[in-house]
C-alpha cells in the first residue's frame, strides 16, 4: 500500500529564487513527519506547494506528487478544491490574519463541513462547538457567534486548528502551528493531535523550528536547509546520532536539561540561509559549514547513513562526531 | 457604535445649516431681488411695492430667520415664474430626477462591480490594462457631448430611442446610461483595488485551504471586504449623479428637479433656485450620512468600536 503522501523531487521556483529545490518526503498515514530548519529555507513553501496554494507567480514541479494513492500533480484547481478542506487540510502560522474579518468564527467554520459534506447548520454547528471544546476553547458558543477581531491570537489560532479538523481530514498540514500558544494550551493542542492521530490514523506533516515539539511528537523529522532536506531520520535516530554538520549545529543551539552544562555557551550557526539562484551545484551550507572542503561545491550525493536515515553530504561516517 | 453615530448625525446638522446659510446668502448676494422680480420695464413704485410685497425691506437677518423658520418646516414660498407653491413643484419633479439617479446608479454599479472583480482576478493582463483604459476613456468623456452623441446615433440614426421627454422608459434608458458613466470609472477602480487587496489576503488563502468553490472565494471571502468602501462611495456617487442630472436633463429636457434649478436660474426665480439647491444638498448629506451607517453595518470592526 502507497502512503498517505509522497512527494517526490519537488522544485518550486518563485521568478529568479528557487525556493525549494528537489524535496522528498512521506507520510504515513497516522504519522508525524516534522519538517525542521531556519526561517526563510523553504518550509512553508513545501507545504503549500503540496496543498496546491502558492501565492502568484510560483512554479512548481515535481518527480511525483501523490495523496492517498492518487497523482495530485495535474489536478485542476477544481479537484484540488474537493479535496482541501475535507481530506486534507491545513493550519497557516498568521492567526491574526487567516480569519476574514467579515465573518463570524461559527460561520467560517461551519462552511467547511456544509460545503463538502452537506451537513445541515444545526448539525455542522454542533460539530463546531465539540471541536471548539477539544481545542481548548471555554464558552465554545459564545466563540461562535463572534468575529475575529474580538479574540486574541491563541484563540485565532485555536478556531484555525479546530477548522482545520471540522472535515476528519486524512492528511493535516500544520505550519508552526501552536508558535502563537502557550505552553499549557500547547501542549492540550499537541494531545489532541496525537489522539486524532490514534483514532482516525491522521497523518500529520508538522512545520516547526521548536526542537522540543519535535522531540516529543514527531515519527519522522527532515531537515531542511535551503530548499533541500539535507538530512532524514527516524526521530529517536536523528536526536541520537545527528549526521549531518547543519543538523548537529541545530540541535547544539538547544539547551538540553542534564546535558548542557551551565555557563556553558550554547551552539550558533555563523551567518544566514543563503538565496540560491538557479542552476546552484554543490552543498548550499558549505559557506557556514566547519567541515566545508572543495568537493562540497560539486554534486553531492544523497546516502544512507544508517536504518532509513538519509543525508546529503559527502562527509565519511564517523567523521567530525 | 452609538457613540460613532451620534458624531456623525451631529457633523451631519452642522452641515445642513451651514448649507442653509450660504444658499440663503448666496441669492441675496446676486443682485436686487425686488428689482430682478419686477422686471426691465417697472417703475419705481413697482419696485418698492413688490419689495414690501415680499418683505425684502426688511433687516437681512430677520429675513434670514423668517425663511429658516419657514423652510425647516417644508415651506420655501412661492415661485415667481410658476406661481405655485415652490415645495409642490419640487415634489412633482422629484421623481423624475430620483429614478433617473437610481436608474443610472444602477447601471453605473452592474458595470463597475464586474468589470472590477475581472480585472482584479486578471490583474496585470491585456483584460486588467483594456478594463482600466474603458474607465479612463469613461472619464474623459463630457456628459453632455456623450448625451448629444447618443441621441445622434440611437435617437436620430437608427430610431431606436426617443431623445427628448419623460413619456416612457424607453426615455429613460439613455439619459440614465449617459448618468452612469460618471460613476463608472471610480466605483470600478475602488472594487479593482479593493479586490486586489482582498484576494492577497491571508484569509482568501484559508478559504482555498478549505477548499471552497472560486465563487465562495471570490464574492463571499473576497467581494464581502472589497464591497465595504464600494458600497460608502456608491451612496456618495448616487449624490454627485443627482446633482449632476442638471446638465442631462437639460440636454434630453427631462422635466425633472435639474431642469427645473435650469429653468428657475434663467428666470431668476430664486425661491425655487434656493430651494432646490438646498433639497439637493440636504439629500446629499443624507446619502452620506447613510454611506457611514452601511459602513458600519458591513464592517464588523467598526461596528463594536
Amino acid at each position: 500500500m502507497s502512503a498517505l503522501l509522497e512527494v517526490d523531487d519537488l522544485r518550486v521556483t518563485f521568478g529568479g529564487t528557487a525556493a525549494v529545490r528537489g524535496i522528498s518526503l512521506t507520510v504515513e498515514k497516522g504519522e508525524t513527519h516534522c519538517l525542521v530548519g531556519e526561517s526563510g529555507c523553504g518550509k512553508s513553501v513545501t507545504s503549500l506547494a503540496v496543498m496546491g496554494l502558492l501565492a502568484k507567480g510560483g512554479k512548481r514541479e515535481a518527480a511525483r506528487l501523490s495523496f492517498a494513492g492518487d497523482d495530485i500533480r495535474y489536478y485542476d484547481e477544481k479537484q484540488m478544491s474537493r479535496l482541501r478542506g475535507d481530506r486534507m487540510a491545513m493550519i497557516f502560522q498568521e492567526p491574526m490574519t487567516s480569519l476574514n474579518p467579515a465573518y463570524t468564527v461559527g460561520s467560517q467554520m461551519t462552511e467547511v463541513l456544509r460545503r463538502h459534506r452537506g451537513t445541515p447548520r444545526a448539525q455542522a454547528v454542533d460539530r463546531a462547538v465539540e471541536l471548539l471544546t477539544r481545542v481548548g476553547i471555554t464558552a465554545p458558543g459564545l466563540r461562535l457567534g463572534q468575529f475575529p477581531h474580538q479574540l486574541s491570537g491563541g484563540l485565532r489560532q485555536r478556531v484555525m486548528i479546530a477548522m482545520a479538523l471540522m472535515c476528519d481530514p486524512e492528511l493535516l498540514i500544520a505550519d508552526e502551528p501552536t508558535t502563537a500558544l502557550d505552553v499549557t494550551v500547547q501542549a492540550q493542542i499537541l494531545r489532541l493531535l496525537a489522539e486524532l492521530q490514534k483514532d482516525l490514523g491522521l497523518g500529520i506533516l508538522l512545520i516547526t523550528h521548536d526542537l522540543g515539539i519535535v522531540a516529543r511528537v514527531a515519527d519522522r523529522v527532515s531537515v531542511m536547509y535551503a530548499g533541500e532536506v539535507v538530512e532524514s531520520a527516524p526521530t529517536a535516530e536523528l536526536f541520537r546520532a545527528p549526521r549531518h554538520p547543519y543538523t548537529r549545529g541545530l540541535l547544539s543551539c538547544v539547551p538540553v536539561p542534564g546535558k548542557v552544562k551551565r555557563d556553558e555557551p550554547l551552539g550558533s550557526i555563523p551567518g544566514v540561509v543563503p538565496r540560491i539562484p538557479p542552476g546552484f551545484i554543490g552543498c548550499a551550507f558549505r559557506d557556514r559549514c566547519s567541515f566545508a572542503e572543495a568537493a562540497c561545491a560539486g554534486p553531492l550525493p544523497r546516502r544512507n547513513v544508517g536504518p532509513a536515515h538519509e543525508m546529503l553530504c559527502i562527509l565519511p561516517e564517523g567523521a567530525g562526531a | 457604535m452609538l457613540h460613532f453615530l451620534r458624531r456623525r448625525l451631529t457633523v451631519a446638522i452642522l452641515v445642513a445649516l451651514t448649507v442653509l446659510t450660504l444658499s440663503f446668502l448666496l441669492t441675496r448676494l446676486s443682485g436686487d431681488l425686488a428689482i430682478s422680480i419686477a422686471g426691465p420695464n417697472a417703475t419705481q413704485e413697482d419696485v418698492e411695492l413688490i419689495r414690501r410685497a415680499y418683505g425684502l425691506d426688511r433687516p437681512l437677518w430677520v429675513q434670514y430667520f423668517d425663511w429658516l423658520w419657514r423652510a425647516l418646516q417644508g415651506d420655501f414660498g412661492d415661485s415667481y415664474f410658476f406661481k405655485t407653491r415652490v415645495a409642490r413643484l419640487i415634489m412633482e419633479r422629484m421623481p423624475i430626477t430620483m429614478t433617473l439617479g437610481l436608474c443610472g446608479l444602477f447601471i453605473a454599479l452592474c458595470v463597475a462591480l464586474p468589470l472590477g472583480i475581472l480585472a482584479a482576478v486578471r490583474e496585470n493582463t491585456w483584460v486588467d490594462r483594456s478594463v482600466l483604459m474603458v474607465a479612463l476613456i469613461g472619464q474623459a468623456m463630457p456628459s453632455f457631448w456623450l448625451g448629444l452623441t447618443l441621441m445622434i446615433v440611437l435617437g436620430l440614426n437608427l430610431g431606436w430611442l426617443p431623445i427628448s421627454g419623460t413619456g416612457s422608459w424607453q426615455h429613460y434608458v439613455m439619459p440614465s446610461v449617459v448618468l452612469s458613466f460618471s460613476a463608472i470609472p471610480s466605483l470600478m477602480r475602488l472594487t479593482r483595488s479593493g479586490m486586489i487587496e482582498a484576494l492577497a489576503s491571508d484569509y482568501i488563502r484559508t478559504a482555498r485551504a478549505k477548499g471552497l468553490s472560486r465563487l465562495s472565494i471570490l464574492v463571499k471571502h473576497g467581494f464581502r471586504n472589497a464591497a465595504i468602501p464600494v458600497v460608502a462611495i456608491a451612496a456618495v456617487q448616487l449624490g454627485f449623479m443627482l446633482g449632476g442630472s442638471i446638465v442631462i436633463e437639460t440636454v434630453f429636457a427631462l422635466h425633472g428637479v435639474g431642469y427645473l434649478a435650469w429653468e428657475s436660474i434663467s428666470k431668476n426665480d430664486f425661491p425655487v433656485v434656493q430651494a432646490v439647491v438646498l433639497v439637493l444638498a440636504l439629500i446629499y448629506i443624507g446619502l452620506t450620512l447613510l454611506s457611514d451607517l452601511l459602513n458600519a453595518v458591513l464592517d464588523p470592526r467598526l461596528r463594536s468600536a
